[in-house]
């Protein structure tokens, strides 16, 4: 399958008043043409910095990108049949906002907070449409509340003037996919959009974003913590911890054969459901490195119960230890299964 | 008395042997609630507040909670479940009902009576930082229940922190640190800690985990399940994470719109729930294991809560249920006792 998007050594630090936070340190990772990649960590391990540094969203400064590589490989270019990638990461202001929106769609986890809350919930889409598709306001009306009926809203045409706060949790996270899809794009980059709704409408939304993503054919990166939703919906996974990609791997290899031990770790810190009699959780001792002074070695070492003396010399590199399966530790844990 | 089911299931079952459920670990009853209401007024106009209706918060609860188990609460945002832990502790007074703790009937006990019964009681909140004062060191934070209700010495209260920290996980000698200085997990322990300073009987644990990374989760949960162990504790665990809940619950309470929908062991709620709520509730649960996930088949509820200022007439979910009916929309559906400790309150639930 033709790639899409490629993102090569990204760093990422953030230059405070404290010190430099090292908040991404190498992270590297593809994303296929109509797949869902889902990217999974706990706070602070870069997930959202990751995306907000493709597309020039972190405020610089106290941030700045270091280095690396994001090759976007727009096969839906207008203009010519120009099928070179771009690197998001070298684009000016005005290159970047064209693909922000336009191309790559973003939705992010807190929908009342990201949508304006003194403008109607119609100018917002049709902000975008006329932003980028270059629609006049009539075109543009029409075609938001299209866009409305299309991502569930009822009475599409009266909402259409109505404000943010008139919104419950889940239709404002529908308008920002309502928003985040207005052009059409070729990523949904999706931020945790489900965290702060209730079980029942975050089944709602993940239905609708698999409906989309099918229907418009496009590719998706879903942000989340929760394993379980990675499992119900990601094609492949990429786990983050400080900073950095531990393992990324087809979904049904990262949860019956992970590969590293913090993917195991975090597997085995999940309740079962239905299981009978009370077992204890496998916990993980310790909390995440400090990414002030990130340390020289393993970042997982201190934690890691299989911990031996060179991986507290050096930081492992990711290496493939089946098709498509890449973990970065030193000693190979999917092949000691059966 | 179809209010008081549940207490009357259990009067019952006190006296017949073979009546007995295999989970409850023991037959007397800690906390009993009957018919508890607390209903919110709401008012209009900036002057006059002018008062224009209530909304029914938590409506007509009856439970037990018994000594030594763990009794989870989930429902979605606004069900109620944090209201009704607030009010079986008395930090909202309820609009009526009785609420039985070690067999003494809180609602009617006097300010002063109420005060004394609080080392009893204790609460553990969701966030762990604004429960803490930020300018007290974690020491005088943990032992300000003891300079409250005990006469103990200074010497012997530094000695209790200590013990406390300990027995949380926590390094004793950072009795003189901040809050700041402490990660979220380590704050919920820091909560902890205060919570079972003065040895409570019951406690009240509001969404204690929500805030906490899945890796950090793991170590609370075993924390919560160990000091049960250890000190007898009886918890109260609300959460809207149905999978902590039924990991550490003996029994699980499924609220919507201020009502209990079902009540039942842990095992039967996640392999036989019967509501058609909590068959919805339970689908939608993500299970992290990517082959389940595929072959599930998600119960998707259209539309969303109703505002529990105008909840629907008749059965309170029949906007919206599969399975309504006409009878939904007229008659609300009565709490009965389908099988010995099974919870329900449906019309459908037989048919089902």
């Amino acid at each position: 399958m033709a790639k899409i998007l490629e993102v090569n050594d990204l760093i990422t630090r953030f230059y405070t008043f404290d010190g430099v936070v090292h908040a991404l340190s190498g992270v590297s990772f593809d994303l296929d043409e109509g797949e869902t990649l889902g990217i999974v960590g706990e706070s602070g391990s870069g997930k959202s910095v990751t995306m907000m540094s493709l597309l020039h969203l972190l405020p610089t400064p106290p941030a700045r990108i270091e280095g690396g590589k994001a090759l976007f490989y727009s096969n839906r270019n207008e203009q010519n049949n120009n099928t070179d990638p771009v690197d998001l990461l070298q684009l000016d202001k005005s290159g970047i906002r064209k693909i922000r929106g336009g191309k790559i769609g973003f939705i992010f986890q807190d929908a009342l907070s990201a949508l304006n809350p003194v403008m109607t919930i119609g100018r917002q889409i049709s902000e975008t449409l006329i932003e980028h598709l270059g629609m006049t306001v009539d075109e543009a009306k029409k075609r938001s509340i299209e866009l409305l009926e299309y991502v569930g809203i009822p009475e599409a045409e009266k909402r259409f003037s109505a404000y943010p706060h008139q919104f419950s949790g889940g239709m404002r996270q529908r308008t920002m996919i309502a928003v985040a899809i207005a052009c059409n794009p070729e990523i949904i980059i999706a931020d945790e959009p489900t965290t702060a709704l209730d079980v029942t409408v975050q089944a709602q939304i993940i239905e609708l974003v698999q409906r989309l993503k099918k229907e418009m054919k496009m590719s998706v990166i879903w942000i989340t913590h929760d394993l379980g939703v990675v499992a119900g919906m990601a094609d492949r996974v990429l786990v983050m911890y400080a900073g950095s990609a531990v393992e990324i791997a087809p979904v049904d290899d990262l949860f019956y054969n992970p590969g590293h031990p913090y993917t195991i770790k975090l597997l085995g810190a999940l309740p079962k459901i239905g299981e009978e009699g009370q077992h204890r959780l496998e916990s993980i001792d310790g909390t995440p490195p400090d990414l002030l002074s990130p340390p020289a070695h393993c970042q997982f070492a201190w934690r890691c119960p299989h911990a031996a003396e060179k991986c507290w010399q050096a930081v492992p590199a990711a290496r493939e230890i089946s098709p498509g399966h890449h973990a970065a530790c030193f000693f190979d844990f999917a092949a000691r299964r059966p | 008395m179809v209010q008081n089911a549940e207490v009357s299931g259990n009067i019952n079952s006190n006296g017949i042997e073979h009546k007995k459920t295999e989970l409850s670990r023991s037959n007397h009853n800690l906390v009993t609630v009957k018919n508890l209401k607390k209903y919110f007024p709401f008012t209009k106009g900036s002057l006059f507040n002018r008062k224009k209706g209530q909304i029914k918060a938590v409506d007509d609860l009856s439970f037990n909670i018994r000594k030594g188990e763990t009794l989870g609460v989930v429902g979605e945002s606004g069900c109620g479940k944090s209201t009704t832990g607030r009010a079986i502790l008395h930090l909202e007074k309820p609009t009526a009902g009785e609420i039985v703790i070690d067999g003494v009937d809180v609602t009617r006990l006097t300010r002063e009576e109420l005060r004394c019964m609080r080392p009893q009681i204790q609460m553990i909140f969701q966030d762990s930082y604004a429960s803490l004062n930020p300018r007290h060191a974690i020491g005088h934070i943990i032992s300000e229940p003891m300079m409250i209700h005990t006469d103990m010495k200074q010497s012997a209260m530094k000695e209790r922190v200590m013990e406390l920290l300990e027995l949380v996980g926590l390094n004793p000698n950072h009795y003189g640190r901040f809050p700041h200085e402490f990660s979220g997990g380590q704050r919920q322990r820091i909560n902890i800690a205060r919570a079972l300073s003065l040895n409570p009987k019951f406690v009240v644990c509001d969404e204690p985990i929500s805030a906490l990374d899945v890796s950090i989760q793991a170590q609370v949960i075993n924390l919560f399940q160990d000091l049960q162990k250890e000190l007898g504790l009886t918890y109260l665990f609300i959460a809207h994470d149905l999978s902590m809940v039924q990991h550490i619950s003996d029994r699980v309470a499924v609220m919507y719109l201020g009502k209990i929908m079902e009540l039942t062991t842990r095992e039967r709620l996640f392999n036989t729930p019967l509501h058609p709520y909590t068959q919805a509730l339970m689908s939608a649960i993500p299970i992290p294991d990517p082959v389940k996930e595929r072959q599930r088949q998600r119960i998707l509820l259209n539309e969303e809560v109703p505002s529990p200022a105008n909840p629907p007439n008749g059965c309170v979910f029949n906007t919206r249920c599969p399975v309504a009916e006409e009878i939904c929309t007229r008659s609300a559906p009565e709490y009965r006792e389908i099988e010995t400790g099974h919870f329900v309150v449906c019309h459908k639930v037989d048919a089902l």
